[in-house]
Parts: structure tokens; sequence; C-alpha cells
């Protein structure tokens, strides 16, 4: 089985304090170290489970500058058998259809059974998936937890929604899916890992290579703007009720009736 | 003395000779006991290679002290007097035993000089041994049979209980013991009969004096059938004995002097990962660690060989206490047991394959503190954590590391510390010492780096854990106290890397290693000094070519000797103070008495031992990495030792090692005992009482 993973190169939630810049666009980024986006780590060890399995080859694909090479390295230091770098000027602050435009044109390019992206990465948007998905006119399932290869053209999905409830569903292959973390333990990729991989080539495609017009991509040709970026107003924090369980349940009552909670 | 009854060398049966018996026997006995030694040496043969010639001086002095003066046996009194009496006995035995297999052949043969009162003495001497060894070895069977002592019980998961391969091997030796002192006896019953010298002291009250006087009572007839029949049972149980020595764990019978002769030298750190590759050299490396089985070294497979399974580790291991899954005496018995299976004797070979995931699991090598308690009791020296760095390089590189150490280890990588706190802010715990006391600090790195003669190595905990800062910054305020001259490196220091090199992540380690030992040599500091027992260790046996390194409870207790600290007698003096001896200060570097002498020397300080003290600490839970592991256990090791410190009545734990602090305060907590003891870290003390 033919997999790509698209991955990006995000700014490391736990190694990070996070600032919002004096000028309210974006995170302040001097000082932050960056990783792999936790959700594609979590697809990349799948992708490699299922090879080993299966057999096949899993590519990992990044839209970013040099700098992503290193995440796509880490990655192929995984057992990811290749990589592939989309990188232009042109590519940048393009919003979530953009980079989803930019993932088509890739994937039209090379011949994919199944396409795993993370549920979701710094943005929280998790759109890109269903965007891709839509675009290669692909089935799409978010948030699976479980993957079991059933024959050539399908899989069995499982997906965790509210309640810890498990949803399973069957989905035919080629197709696209988004990757909950949990859905297995991804293994360690150490220094020495990191090293062997140092100096393998990876291919880059620019807009021209992709063949998709500079003028539907980046800020100009996005769909959705970015007003503002700003941390909210810190409350007063929470009401502490005092008393015994009856005296605590009561004003609770009371509370929730005024506020209009309780009828 | 003339012969009375017919001596084994001579004796016929139906007209043959019974010697040749007495000849086929030791032939084949030894033809196989050579082909079993040379079946076992083949792993060795095959295992990765490990240099053990060093220092062969001291070497043989710990051949001396540790296998021939038996010096770890007596920590556990009653079973070392008994293995004491055993061994001694053994040896001094050792000489009769060739003589008997000689007599067999040669009818009256005694060693050369042993005709002369040399002879007489060892005579009485042999009596004497084989008595007490079998006074022992009934003890130790009624021991092993009746009471099972707890540390020798075998868990459901590691197989079935070997009481009875005990008992029989006992049986075995006092067989050897009654056989002699009959074969012996018989012959001098029969000249005491007919009234004949025998020329033989007998010692009152030897096995061998009851067995003659007793058999003074038997017919000729009777002293004959015993004198032949002992002698072929003695023959027998000897050469059956000799093979079946390989067979288990009496293998150490034979391989004990060998494994003590190369046993490790360097306690503390951690052997490189293969003998004869350097650290530039690691990048070539195909494969790091021990996934295979040959990928031990043969001193490690000896280690196997050499166990006696005498749970003396397990016993002390905290892991084990605690209910980890780990016990060392297992790991030990388990990776003998898979070399023997396969490399069998006879037979096919039986290969499980890897070792992880076959008769080792992950969580029981992630389970190890390394806190050196085991290799501490083991009398034969056996080695574990070097196996265990072994292990985890191997699980590293096969990318099998607990999700909750790839957190710690990626921040490592990116930040320098296991929190992913920035670098920056590494040298902020000294901020409110600058800010609110007034001190001046100086920085040895970066841009406007200042110089000084001593560095004050902190370590990631210090630097960056809110609670640890403070005995950071008590162990900076003694320093300034005593006048020192000395600076940290700030953001240019990394962490040390102890845990990271011993959790197996080398490269990372090597990485750590490189950038601190810049840093430091580029300060051009003349000495250093840490709070950190764990910084200590790296530093000093990780590390190379860096400037001396101290603890700070040393170089307090320098400041002592030569009278220029002076303390505060204590407010509280009802208090009853106990320290806890850390793995890392104590038994890997062997400082036990300078943070004692610290603390008798604060006037008012009432100090009590605990029963596991010093080289029998108990380790607090761990340090490093290990805070960040979750493993699977019934208890804390902090709870257990903090409940161990109230048991002896103490009120204050004193601490010298800021992980110990983390894992003690803990386990007040989690014990309910807050208000009722409380832990302190010995520089924080003396920071409270120092005369500033």
């Amino acid at each position: 089985m033919e997999i790509l993973v698209c991955v990006k190169r995000v700014p490391d939630t736990s190694e990070n304090e996070i600032e919002v810049n004096s000028e309210g666009s974006d995170i302040e980024r001097d000082d932050l170290v960056y990783s792999i986006n936790e959700w594609d780590n979590y697809a990349v060890e799948e992708a490699i489970q299922i090879v080993d399995k299966v057999g096949g080859s899993v590519t990992v694909m990044a839209i970013g500058d040099e700098e992503s090479e290193e995440i796509i390295r880490r990655e192929m230091a995984m057992g990811a058998n290749n990589g592939i770098l989309l990188s232009d000027d042109a590519f940048e602050k393009s919003d979530g259809r953009g980079l989803a435009t930019i993932l088509k044109a890739a994937v039209d390019k090379g011949n994919y059974d199944l396409i795993l992206t993370g549920a979701q990465s710094d943005t929280g948007a998790a759109q890109t998936g269903a965007m891709l998905a839509a675009m290669l006119d692909q089935p799409f399932a978010s948030l699976v937890n479980l993957i079991e290869v059933k024959d050539d053209s399908t899989l069995k999905i499982g997906r965790e929604i509210d309640g810890g409830n498990q949803e399973m569903h069957e989905i035919k292959l080629p197709c696209v899916l988004s990757i909950q973390t949990g859905i297995n333990e991804p293994r360690y990729v150490g220094i020495r890992g990191i090293r062997k991989v140092a100096s393998v080539e990876i291919p880059t495609m620019g807009a021209s290579d992709l063949g998709i017009d500079p003028a539907t991509l980046g800020e100009s040709g996005a769909k959705t703007k970015t007003l503002d970026y700003f941390v909210p107003e810190i409350g007063e924090g929470a009401e502490m009720i005092e008393g015994d369980t009856d005296e605590v349940v009561e004003k609770l009552v009371e509370i929730l009736k005024s506020k209009g909670g309780i009828k | 003395m003339e012969p009375v009854i017919i001596p084994p060398a001579s004796y016929t049966i139906l007209g043959i000779p019974l010697m040749l018996l007495f000849i086929i026997i030791p032939i084949i006995g030894i033809a196989l006991f050579t082909f079993i030694i040379a079946r076992r040496m083949q792993p060795l043969v095959k295992a990765a290679p490990d240099n053990r010639l060093d220092q062969l001086g001291l070497r043989l002095f710990n051949m001396l002290k540790f296998a021939v003066a038996q010096y770890k046996q007596p920590r556990y009194m009653l079973a070392g007097v008994l293995h004491i009496v055993i061994f001694a006995g053994f040896c001094i035995l050792s000489l009769r035993s060739i003589t008997l297999v000689i007599v067999g052949i040669k009818a009256g043969y005694t060693l050369p000089l042993f005709d002369t009162w040399i002879g007489t003495i060892y005579n009485v001497l042999k009596d004497i041994a084989a008595t007490a060894v079998l006074v022992a070895v009934v003890v130790a069977a009624i021991r092993r049979g009746i009471y099972k002592p707890e540390r020798y019980k075998v868990p459901e998961k590691y197989g079935k209980d070997h009481t009875a391969e005990a008992i029989f091997v006992l049986a075995m030796i006092g067989g050897l013991m009654i056989a002699d002192m009959f074969f012996e006896g018989s012959d001098l019953a029969a000249h005491m009969n007919k009234g004949l010298e025998t020329h033989y002291f007998l010692f009152p009250f030897t096995g061998t004096w009851f067995v003659t006087y007793a058999l003074t009572l038997c017919s000729d007839a009777t002293l004959q059938f015993f004198h032949i029949f002992f002698y072929t049972v003695h023959e027998l149980i000897f050469f059956s004995f000799l093979n079946f020595l390989p067979l288990g764990k009496h293998f150490h019978v034979i391989t004990s002097m060998f494994n003590v002769l190369f046993m490790k030298l360097n306690k503390g750190s951690v052997k490189p990962v293969k003998c004869g590759v350097s650290d530039d050299q690691l990048d070539d490396l195909e494969s790091f660690g021990v996934k295979e089985f040959e990928d031990f070294t043969w001193k490690h497979v000896l280690d196997f060989y050499s166990c006696a399974d005498c749970g003396r580790c397990a016993d002390q291991c905290p892991a084990n206490h605690v209910g980890r899954p780990l016990a060392p005496r297992f790991v030990t018995i388990k990776c003998r047991d898979f070399c023997f299976d396969k490399y069998p004797l006879i037979g096919a070979s039986v290969d499980k394959g890897p070792l992880i995931g076959s008769i080792l699991s992950e969580d029981e090598i992630w389970s190890c503190t390394t806190c050196g308690a085991c290799e501490e009791e083991c009398p034969l020296l056996i080695e574990y954590i070097d196996k265990f760095v072994d292990i985890r390089r191997g699980m590293v590189d096969e990318g099998m590391v607990p999700q909750s150490l790839q957190k710690p280890l990626n921040a490592l990588g990116k930040r320098g510390n296991p929190y992913g706190k920035m670098e920056k802010k590494r040298g902020d715990w000294t901020k409110p010492l600058i800010k609110d006391e007034g001190y001046e600090c100086k920085v040895l790195s970066g841009k406007k780096a200042d110089s000084a003669e001593i560095l004050f190595f902190a370590d990631s905990i210090t630097s960056y854990d809110d609670r640890i800062q403070e005995i950071g910054q008590s162990s900076f305020r003694i320093l300034k106290a005593c006048g020192i001259d000395f600076g940290i490196l700030g953001p240019a220091e990394k962490d040390s890397g102890h845990e990271v090199r011993r959790f197996g992540e080398e490269m990372l380690f090597q990485d750590l290693k490189e950038k601190n030992t810049k840093a430091i040599i580029d300060s051009g500091v003349k000495r250093i000094i840490t709070a950190d027992p764990h910084a200590l260790n790296a530093l000093k046996k990780d590390y190379a070519n860096l400037p001396p390194v101290e603890h700070v409870s040393e170089f307090l207790y320098k400041m002592i000797q030569e009278g220029k600290v002076e303390f505060n007698p204590l407010e509280n003096q009802s208090d009853i103070y106990v320290y806890h001896d850390p793995c890392y200060l104590g038994r890997h570097n062997l400082i036990y008495d300078p943070p004692r002498l610290v603390l008798d020397a604060i006037p008012g300080l009432k100090r009590v031992e605990m029963e596991r003290s010093r080289d029998r600490s108990f380790c607090c839970g761990g340090g490093g990495l290990m805070l960040f592991y979750e493993p699977v256990e019934e208890t804390r090791m902090g709870k257990e030792r903090v409940q161990m410190a109230a048991d002896v009545g103490a009120t204050v734990i004193v601490t010298a090692c800021p992980f110990c602090m983390v894992n003690i305060e803990d386990g007040i907590k989690t014990s309910g005992l807050e208000g009722k003891v409380s832990a302190i870290d010995l520089a924080e003390l003396v920071d409270q009482q120092l005369v500033k």
C-alpha cells in the first residue's frame, strides 16, 4: 500500500512559552523550538505500522521552507521511506484552502492508495485533510483512532466520539483520513537515527513543478483573512462555593436559576 | 600403617580388579567435564569484547578479598557464615579429594610431604573441616527446606521453585563428607579392633572420630564392605558433582574466582557502547546496545554463569521492594537459562530471538533506578547497571522508549533540559539572590563572560525546579559566606546528561557532554563544586579532562576541618535528624562520612541512623529521567524511605541530593506524615545555621 502522510513543522507546544507579538498579528517566534505537529507524528507511526504488515511504502510530505526538511528527515529516521518538500515563496501565508490546493497538486503527481493527515495542527482549524479529500473527490473520515486493512480496497476504521464511545466504519480506498492522537505509541527517534538520514536527498517541488498558478495561493489568493490575534482578558477566576454538601447544592441551584440555567 | 583390610586399589570382585573402575570413573568424569566446559565456553567466544585485563595487581587483590576471603558474605550473617564454612572446608578438603581419587589407583598414596607430620596435621584439619561442612550443610538444608527464607522464593511467573536443586546439592556435599568419614573410619576401626597402631590423630568430636568409634562395633567383613562401598560412593558423587556444577547455579563454584578477577573496577561509570570503539567512532556502528544475547560482552555472560541464585540482589533492590516488575536475580537467571537453551550441551538449540519480548520485558528494564544496591550486595561481584544500560541502548536504537520518557528526551535534545524550559532562563535561579539579597553572581560563559576560580555546576533540576532552586540558592550563600570565588555557566550549561546516558540515549549524552565540556574548559575554572550527586557522578566518571569535581558536602567538611566555618546552635533542639544517603553520593562515590560529620558539627543536632544506611541505603526513587517515568508499582520508594525514617523516630530527614528531596517530600505528603516529618537539604540546613 502506498501511503502519503502530510506533515507540518510547528512550534513545539511543551518546550515553548507562547506570547502574542506586539503587533497582534501572530505569536512571538524568535525563541521558539519547532518540531513535527504531534498529530502528524501519530499518523506517520500508523502508516509505518500498516506498511510493516501489508507492504508498500510511506511518503512524508511537507509544505514549508528548508527548515521543514528537518521534520521530513526525522520522520524518515522513524521509518518513512520517502520525503518530499513543497516549497515556494508563493506558498507563504496561504489559507487552509490554499494549502489543500498545493497538496492536491502534489498528490496528483504521485500514486497513493491512502492519505493520512493529522487531525489538527497549530492553527487548530482541522480543515486541511477534509478539504484535500473534497478536492480529490475521495472519501474522508476525521479523528480516526484505529485502522485495520481488510483487503486491497477496503479499510476498517474507528473514530472516538463523545462519552468515550467508539464508532466503526468501512471505507473504500483511495481515501483521506485525519488521525487522532493516541491511535498508537509512536516509536522514539534518537539523535543517532537522525544522524543516519542527515545526508539523504529530499526532492523539492515549487509552484511551477506542481503546475499551480501562484495567484490562487498565498495571501492574495486566500479566501479567509486574519483580522486580529490576541489573548483573551483574564477573568476573576472561579467562584468557590463554601459550605457542606447540602448548602453548596442549594446555593448552586439558586445561581443556576438566577442565570437562566434552570427554568 | 600396615593394611588390615584390603584398600580399593587392591580389591577384586570375581577376580576383576576394582582399580579398573577407579581408573574409568575419573577418565569419564574428567572427559565429560572437559566437554561440558568447552560447550559452556562457546557463548563466551561469540559474545562482544570486553577489556578486563587492566590493573592486574588490583584485580588479584580483589580476588583475594572477595573470592578467597569471602568479604561480602557476612552481610547476611547466618547464610554468610554457613557459606564461609562450606567454602573454607571445600578449600581445605580439595587436597583430600585429589588424594582420594589417586588412592583408588595407587594404594596408600599420599601427596608429596604428606607422609610426614604435615600429613598428620592436615588430617586433623580435614576432619574438622569435613565435620564443620557436614554440620553447615545440615543447617543449610533445614534452613532452605523448612524455614524457607523469603529471598529464595520464586514467583510463579519465573517458573518452578529452586529448593529441590538446592537440597540436592547440599545432599551431595553431605554425602561426600559422610562417605569419606566412613571410608577413613572403616580402615581406622579395623586397625583399632586388631589393637594396631593407626598413626592417625583422631580429633575428638569430629565426624570421623564418631564414625570410627561406632564402626569398632562392626565385624571385619562389614568394615571391608564399608571401606570399598563408601570409596565407590565418594568417587561417584565426586565426579557426578563435578559434572553437575556447570549445569546450574553451582557453576559459580568454578567461575567465581574468574568473575571476581574480571570484575568492574570503575564504579559509578558506564561501560562504553562497544569495547575498543572510541566516542567519535560511535556514528559508524551498525547497531547500538544489547538486542540479541550475543550482544552481551563475555564478562556479562560469565556473570550469568556465576549467579548463585542467592537472591540478595533482589532482596536489596528498591524496585523489587515496591512491586515493579524487576528483580535483578531473575534477569540473570532468565538470561542464563536462555543461554543454556540456545547453546545446549547436546541436542537442538532453542533460540527465542531478541531478548526484549521473549525473556525480558520493556518495563522490567526501565524500572531500574541504577541505585547500585544489587551490585553492592552480590558476593560474586555480578554487574547489573551496565547490562541494563546496554539493553536500554538497544531499545532506544529500535525506538522502544515509553512515551513518558520521549518528551523529556526530546526536550533535552532541543533545550538542554528535560523540562523544555528556555535556555536563556537557566541562570534565573540566581535572580532573587541578586535582586533581593544584593549578591553578585558571575556568569562564566556567553559574550560578557566573567572568570572565576571555581564553577558551581547547578544542573537542570536545581536551575529550573521552583523547590530545588532553594537548594541552589542555599549552596550559593554558603560559597559566598566562605569567600569562594565562583560563578555559574548560566545559559551555556546543559543537562549533565547523567540519566540520558543511563537510559540508553548515548548519542544525546555525547552531544550534551561535548557542549558542557567546551563551556567548562572555555571558562578556565580550576575546580567544580556541585550540590547534585548525579551531576557529580557524571562530571567525575562520564566526562573526561575536566578540573576536579567535588560535592558541596565534601567542600563543607574541608571547611569545618580547617576551622573556617562556625555554626549557630539549632533553635529547635527537640527534632531528631536522620541522614539519608543518596545513591550517587554514597554507594557510587563512597561519600558517606562528610555529610554526617557536617551534621554532627551543628550544635544541638541530635542524629539517628536508619537500619538501611550507608552502602545499604534505600533508593528514594531515582533521579533525572526517572522522575518522568511512569512505572507499574505497588507503592513508591520515597514513601517506603520516609516510613523507614519514621520507624527510627526521626522528625527531620536530611538529604544531599535534589532528586532525593523531590521524592522524600513527595513521600511525606503521600504518607500523610506532613507536620510529623519534614525534609531539608544539607545545604539548606547549613545555610540556616552558618555563622555568616
